[in-house]
């Protein structure tokens, strides 16, 4: 195998130094036009450690993820290559990762996939051959030199393995266990959904430190109030409290964004100064463009770090 | 059991457009219990193909509409009605048309729709409990099936998406995990839930399925 250069260090080299891990989210586009992505990657690239790139996502076809794993490398960013079970069978998978090990993808996020229902392809034929916990399994059979199939590679693949969490799933125990099933499949680190409430979070995170594992916190940016009554009706596993909803809905006109900004800024330098997580995962959906000013205004600076 | 559901009137029309003449194939069994392929429901399509210029050559409900030994010998007592026949409407599951295939060459066309396999939960509804995976796994998921009844059919718990016992995709559906959950909780048995489960072997049965009752030396089986 030819030598891959690695411009920035891994998350795994990252959170082993104990620093606190920032990532971002690049969510590619629909159809060919790469443009725009381009330019929220060249944004982000030097401002957080890594940039997962979600997997058509909402079972929304999409730009590939694997794809923009590459464009983000050749650019010289470090992609955290996410991975679902909606649409491709285990022999698709390990062939795809295969394919990103060679060329250099470090670390992969482990997901179940959302259901073929909810997204934009509502005849598809769904896979959900594997879920979570049995594609960590499957990365780990390949990092022994083996498929699925029980037949031996001419080599073995090495990847630092996440998965997800969801700290305010209803009910918590199913979810407290289906946890401990993908930290035995192999998980090392773990994003949350996205959380609101830190003591919540407090909470969840003394049954976390349990496990040897990393952990960092999912924040997804308000952009209105309205958008955080949507997310608390619709978005399962997801609680926006009360106070922030207030807190939103008493922005100037004109000024939601910059009150989610506020927020986000002040949950990230509380994890930090209060070790609730080894890292937050910043999810600005749509709005990437202001991901360096909330790290700016949460005097977050990982060159400094 | 089979479910069904018939296909609107005009579709099977439309499937009916070149034929004159017609013979009508119901079920005594499941067809009849979801209605759309028992003896009243044969009696009215026939009314409703003749007000439509059709001519009706005969009907008959065999009692098993998938036994394909019985539905070929009640062919051969209605051969001359079949003959006149331009098509054959079946109405009962996509099983049942295909044991008409097997008895005749005529044209075969089916008036409804086959949905699952399905528990009669009260009179005329009906759910699906088991998608018929062929390596049963309800011993450790509390006899409830993850296959069936979780909407990705996912087996080590559930998915993100489970939002207040109900599934993401329908929040009139039970989660099948959260139901596992609660079932596992009341035996006492958690610990089913929390063992990894390994990906499972989807082609068990290889399709399509086939399969023989061993028979034992010196006996029938079962008997
Ligand atoms: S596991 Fe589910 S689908 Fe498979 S045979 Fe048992 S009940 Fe049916
Ligand atoms: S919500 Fe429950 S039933 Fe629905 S797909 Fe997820 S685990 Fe399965």
């Amino acid at each position: 195998m030819s030598e891959i250069k690695h411009v920035k260090p891994s998350i795994q080299e990252v959170l082993e130094s104990g620093k606190f891990l920032v990532t971002g989210e690049i969510g590619p586009p629909k159809g060919p036009d790469i443009a725009e992505m381009t330019e929220h990657i060249e944004l982000l690239k030097d401002k957080v450690h890594a940039m997962n790139i979600t997997d058509n996502q909402s079972s929304v076809m999409r730009y590939p993820s694997i794809g923009t794993a590459l464009l983000i490398k050749e650019m010289g960013g470090e992609p955290i290559l996410q991975v679902t079970c909606r649409d491709r069978n285990r022999m698709a998978i390990e062939a795809d990762l295969l394919f990103a090990y060679t060329r250099g993808v470090r670390s992969v996020l482990c997901l179940t996939g959302d259901s073929i229902p909810v997204g934009d392809h509502k005849d598809a034929k769904s896979v959900f051959d594997l879920e979570s916990a049995q594609l960590l399994n499957l990365i780990r059979t390949m990092e022994d030199g083996k498929d699925t199939g029980g037949n031996e590679m001419n080599g073995s693949v090495s990847f630092f393995k996440g998965a997800i969490v969801t700290p305010e799933a209803d009910p918590l125990e199913p979810q407290l266990m289906k946890f401990k099933k993908k930290v035995d499949a192999g998980a090392q680190w773990f994003q949350t959904q996205a959380i609101y409430d830190m003591d919540h979070f407090a909470k969840f995170m003394k049954v976390a430190r349990e496990y040897d594992i990393k952990l960092q916190a999912g924040l997804v940016l308000l952009v209105s109030a309205g958008m955080a009554k949507y997310m608390n009706a619709n978005v399962p596993g997801v609680m926006v409290p009360q106070d922030l909803i207030d807190e939103m809905a008493s922005a100037e006109k004109g000024k939601a964004l910059d009150t989610g900004i506020k927020i986000m800024a002040r949950q990230i330098r509380q994890i930090r100064e209060e070790g609730l997580a080894d890292g937050v995962h910043i999810m600005a959906i749509g709005k990437e463009g202001v991901v360096p000013r909330i790290l700016e205004e949460a005097e977050l600076d990982i060159s400094a770090l | 059991m089979i479910i069904t559901n018939q296909k609107p009137f005009e579709t099977i029309l439309k499937e009916l457009e070149d034929a004159k003449s017609v013979f009508l194939v119901g079920c005594g069994d499941c067809a009849t219990l979801c209605e759309t392929g028992g003896t009243d429901q044969v009696a009215e399509m026939a009314e409703k193909l003749k007000a439509e210029g059709k001519l009706i050559t005969g009907m008959i409900v065999p009692d098993v509409g998938c036994h394909e030994l019985d539905v070929k010998k009640e062919f051969r007592v209605h051969k001359d009605e079949l003959e006149k026949a331009d098509a054959l409407l079946v109405m009962s599951c996509g099983a049942g048309c295909q044991a008409a295939r097997s008895a005749t060459d005529k044209p075969i066309m089916p008036s409804n729709d086959t949905l699952f396999l399905g528990n009669i939960m009260r009179y005329g509804q009906f759910e699906e409990k088991c998608r018929l995976c062929g390596d049963c796994l309800l011993d450790v998921t509390g006899a409830i099936c993850p296959v069936a009844r979780c909407h990705k059919g996912i087996l080590n718990g559930p998915c993100g998406g489970t939002n207040e016992g109900k599934c993401e995709v329908d929040p009139e559906k039970d989660c099948a995990w959260t139901l596992i959950y609660q079932q596992l909780e009341k035996e006492g048995k958690l610990d089913k839930m929390r063992e990894y489960r390994p990906p499972k072997n989807w082609n068990a049965v290889l399709k399509p399925g086939r399969h023989a009752i061993e028979r034992k030396k010196g006996g029938e089986a079962n008997e």
